[in-house]
């Protein structure tokens, strides 16, 4: 690997004589740097190692992982980890969770994007108070609700079903999906609104027309945010349901350690597994994932 | 589409031009805001406030809440658990905070530039990401037994080892996923002040300390609000790695909640812990706005 980083930035460095385009103006950028280097492997092994002992562990026979060390590639490599898992509910969780990402999705993206438009575009002292509601709004941590939720939850006969979780994950996703949402709205110049405005367009056609295509890129932040806090959830699922039927990955994965105990093999199959759908997402759609991500941060 | 808007544009007399030309024009309508206000209301504002309530009663989880006056309170504030939890939750939000902060804004920086190295790497450091923090929890409460793991040693049976446990594994998770938000920032920095402090000689480490810096202001408080409000929602990293332990330990507040509700049955207490909860999330969060204007951020890069 050190072989690969180093000598990069130099050809690079060399390059841009080279290359009369625009990157030349970055060329004091491109000297290498041993220090960022040396950080960049250092980081390397950091996440490798653990992904690594992952995906060995996953492949080492039960009785041969036992008093054995991760790092130890198996002497008979062995599939059978993930077909036990396979054949523990897998694919019914995996169902069950893009089931509740999708749902979760669509009502964050069929809710914000209405109330971000309104935000931007009304001044007033309802939107005001409505936009720091959801700032606000970033700051409750899930956690602090559960325990009224699992009132209400179960006063609303939702109980042990997959509404319970994805009603709740949506409205948490809310404040930040609001904020990406009114910031990438908040782009479009005041004069394309006018323009549409004189020539009779309602604001209900701006909102199709105009906030919709021209905030595509906060839209997909939203959407990918949504998404992953459906896929990542824990905690609503643990304490909102209860039975096999509504369960989803994250709560399964969990429920793997009391069923496969001391069986560290199938559970890091199941931990390998539970990742590959969202890797594939990677693989096939890194730009969109990795650009709307970043809108998180503000653009 | 505006071809024909255009054509019914002049419009003669059907009142069209409302109050003077302008600042009113195709305002949206406040009801379409509405829809989303109320559920968030419903499922978000309103269980804060329920919260609070049943945080003056007794209850079980079956039957009916009683109320119980301040008992909870009273229990709350008696407990040294609290004072521990407490203690926990800030030194963990901190380390947290500083740790994950260190080296997204070192890796997001050095992510910025445009090597192809750098992007294939960059690639890479994104993995851990695509994990939930279930998965990766699972994975470490794997990696670190002590019959199987890298680390042949009680790592979680110490107190150190388990609070720097959870603190590496969440730095581990979202480590890509701030150093993305550097990154993004990094490369919104203008060139010409990099230019500018190249002529004036301005070295590498100067330009790092003395532009990119300052310039991520606003990218450091985006990234640090999101980490102060993910450290105090640590919840899975703890329920598998350590379980509150050793002890009670490196049971940062929600673990205690989840305990008091969902372990002892005791949801009034439960919301008490909650309700602390909310007040301090809300209040540090307060803090931090302040102090770093996030509230303003949108008027910051005008102009630029």
């Amino acid at each position: 690997m050190s072989h690969e980083t180093l000598p990069r930035p130099v050809k690079t460095g060399a390059a841009p004589a080279a290359r009369p385009d625009g990157r030349r103006r970055r060329h004091w950028t491109r000297r290498p740097d041993p220090l960022a280097g040396l950080g960049s492997i250092v980081w390397l092994t950091v996440v490798i190692v653990p992904v690594y002992a992952m995906i060995t562990a996953s492949l080492t026979p039960r009785d041969e992982a036992l008093g054995n060390n991760a790092l130890k590639p198996p002497a008979r490599p062995t599939l059978a980890n993930y077909s036990t898992v396979l054949h523990s509910g897998f694919f019914h969780y995996l169902w069950n969770t893009v089931l509740a990402a999708v749902a979760v999705v669509a009502i964050v993206l069929v809710l914000c994007v209405p109330l971000a438009y309104v935000a931007v575009r009304t001044r007033g002292f309802w939107s005001g108070a409505a936009f720091r509601l959801f700032l606000l709004g970033v700051a409750i941590p899930a956690q602090a609700v559960v325990v009224p939720l699992y009132l209400m939850i179960a006063k609303l006969n939702l109980y042990d079903s997959l509404l319970a979780i994805i009603l709740p994950t949506a409205a948490f996703a809310m404040p930040v999906a609001i904020l990406v949402l009114t910031g990438s709205i908040r782009d479009i110049s005041e004069e394309v609104y006018e323009a549409m405005a004189l020539d009779g367009a309602s604001p209900l056609r701006m909102l199709f027309q105009l906030v919709i295509p021209m905030s595509k890129g906060g839209i997909s932040t939203v959407g990918i945010y949504s998404a992953l806090q459906a896929w990542n959830g824990f905690l609503f699922p643990l304490i909102f349901t209860q039975s096999e039927g509504p369960r989803v990955l994250t709560l399964g994965l969990f429920n793997y350690v009391s069923q496969f105990g001391v069986d560290i093999p199938a559970l890091l199959a199941s931990v390998v597994l539970s990742g590959i759908p969202i890797f594939a997402v990677y693989l096939v759609a890194r730009r969109a994932l990795v650009g709307g991500l970043m809108g998180v941060g503000g653009k | 589409m505006s071809i024909g808007a255009a054509e019914g544009g002049p419009r003669p007399g059907t009142g069209r031009p409302r109050r003077g030309t302008g600042a009113n024009a195709g305002r949206p309508h406040a009801a379409l805001a509405l829809p989303g206000v109320l559920f968030f209301l419903f499922f978000a504002a309103l269980p804060m406030v329920l919260a609070f309530c049943l945080s003056f009663t007794e209850w079980n989880g079956l039957g009916n809440p009683r109320p119980a006056g301040l008992a909870n309170w009273r229990k709350l504030f008696d407990d040294d658990r609290l004072t521990r939890s407490l203690t926990v939750t800030v030194l963990l939000t901190v380390v947290n905070w500083a740790f994950q902060t260190v080296v997204s804004v070192l890796l997001g920086v050095w992510a910025a530039g445009r090597q192809r190295n750098r992007a294939i790497l960059s690639a890479i450091f994104f993995v851990p990401f695509l994990l939930s923090s279930t998965a990766i929890s699972l994975l470490f409460y794997a990696l670190l037994d002590p019959n199987f793991g890298i680390i042949h040693g009680e790592t979680l049976g110490s107190t150190d080892g388990a609070f720097l446990a959870i603190v590496f594994v969440g730095g581990w998770q979202f480590i890509p996923f701030h150093t993305l938000i550097y990154q993004g920032g990094a490369r919104q920095i203008p060139e010409v002040l990099y230019q500018a402090a190249a002529i004036d000689g301005a070295g590498r480490y100067r330009r790092f300390l003395s532009i990119t810096l300052p310039q991520l202001r606003n990218t450091a408080t985006t990234s640090g609000v999101l980490m102060v409000v993910g450290s105090l929602t640590y919840f899975e990293t703890v329920l598998i790695l350590t379980q509150g332990g050793p002890g009670t330990d490196t049971a940062i507040l929600p673990y205690l909640m989840y305990e008091a509700g969902f372990k002892s049955y005791d949801f009034g207490y439960a919301s008490a812990i909650a309700s602390f909860l909310v007040v301090a999330a809300t209040a540090l969060s307060l803090l931090l706005v302040r102090l770093s204007g996030f509230g303003t951020m949108r008027s910051t890069r005008e102009g630029m």
